[in-house]
């Protein structure tokens, strides 16, 4: 089994998602799995921290657009949390920066809404 | 055995390191990890292009396995996880350039019924949550094609250890 850390916490009327591992077609489900639940349990306000991720591909990319998609028909929100170039190169040439909200840390955007 | 130094002998030398993998999610990071190594072993790849060649890789392998999967589901009436294929990935480095061939045992595709990729990634488009993997390779690799056949598709990419500055689309 591949690692994939999800951990969840709150902060401010924030759902915070702490990712670390890689994320691909072999560990996305878990976190499509994860940001699908705390939708359905009314949490509609997430930042997604990929500050533990040393790995993502378009198949992570889909988890996320698809998590967007699902909080904002609920007129919710959805902010990512990057740091590391290699990983946000990867949203900078798809074009998903402007897409997500996107800060350097967890702080940052819970303080930025 | 990796050399401390640069040279111009290393760098001329060839090697072919080949991969057989079960087409199932649970073995894309041993081809992601295989052809990164493969590629470390020039000394002239730097870490940025060696980043692009594993999710290129990542993207590859990723469509062989649905691929596999949608083929077997067409056999079978279901998808079997017992019965999974299997994908040949083959890397050649030689003279600062890697180039991976990845073969499926899928049914194909038409790449050319695939959006031009200033359309895929418009923000517009990348609201969908599918179909970012292809145009991603496009240009993450200095060269790529697409092989579709009856048994299979192969797709071959090339990275230059030296490549021109990665465009980002509007």
């Amino acid at each position: 089994m591949i690692d994939l850390g999800l951990d969840v916490s709150e902060r401010d009327g924030w759902t915070i998602l702490a990712v670390s591992g890689e994320v691909d077609v072999a560990t996305a489900p878990r976190l499509r799995e994860v940001l699908i639940d705390l939708v359905n349990k009314g949490q509609h306000r997430i930042v997604v921290d990929l500050g533990g991720v040393d790995f993502l591909d378009s198949t992570g990319l889909g988890v996320l657009v698809g998590a967007l998609k699902r909080v904002r028909t609920h007129d919710g929100e959805l902010a990512l949390v990057c740091a590391e170039p290699r990983i946000l190169k990867i949203f900078e040439i798809t074009g998903l920066t402007k897409v997500f909200p996107m800060y350097r840390s967890a702080d940052e955007a819970v303080a930025a809404e | 055995m990796k050399p401390s130094q640069p040279s111009d002998d290393w760098i001329g030398m060839t090697a072919v390191v080949e991969l057989d993998i079960p087409a199932r999610p649970e073995f894309l990071g041993l081809a992601r990890l295989i052809a990164t190594a493969a590629a470390a072993q020039e000394p002239v790849f730097s870490e940025d292009r060696l980043d692009d060649l594993r999710l290129a890789v990542s993207e590859v392998c990723t469509n062989a396995m649905e691929a596999d999967l949608a083929a077997e589901e067409l056999r079978s009436g279901r998808a079997s996880r017992g019965m999974a294929g299997h994908i040949r990935v083959q890397c050649l480095v030689e003279g600062g350039r890697i180039e991976v061939e990845v073969r499926d045992e899928g049914t194909g595709f038409d790449p050319a019924g695939l959006l031009p990729d200033t359309e895929a990634l418009h923000p517009r488009q990348t609201d969908s949550d599918r179909g970012l993997g292809i145009p991603l390779v496009r240009i993450l690799t200095d060269e790529v094609d697409f092989r579709p056949g009856p048994d299979g598709t192969a797709v071959r990419m090339v990275l230059y250890a030296v490549s021109p500055a990665t465009p980002s689309l509007p």
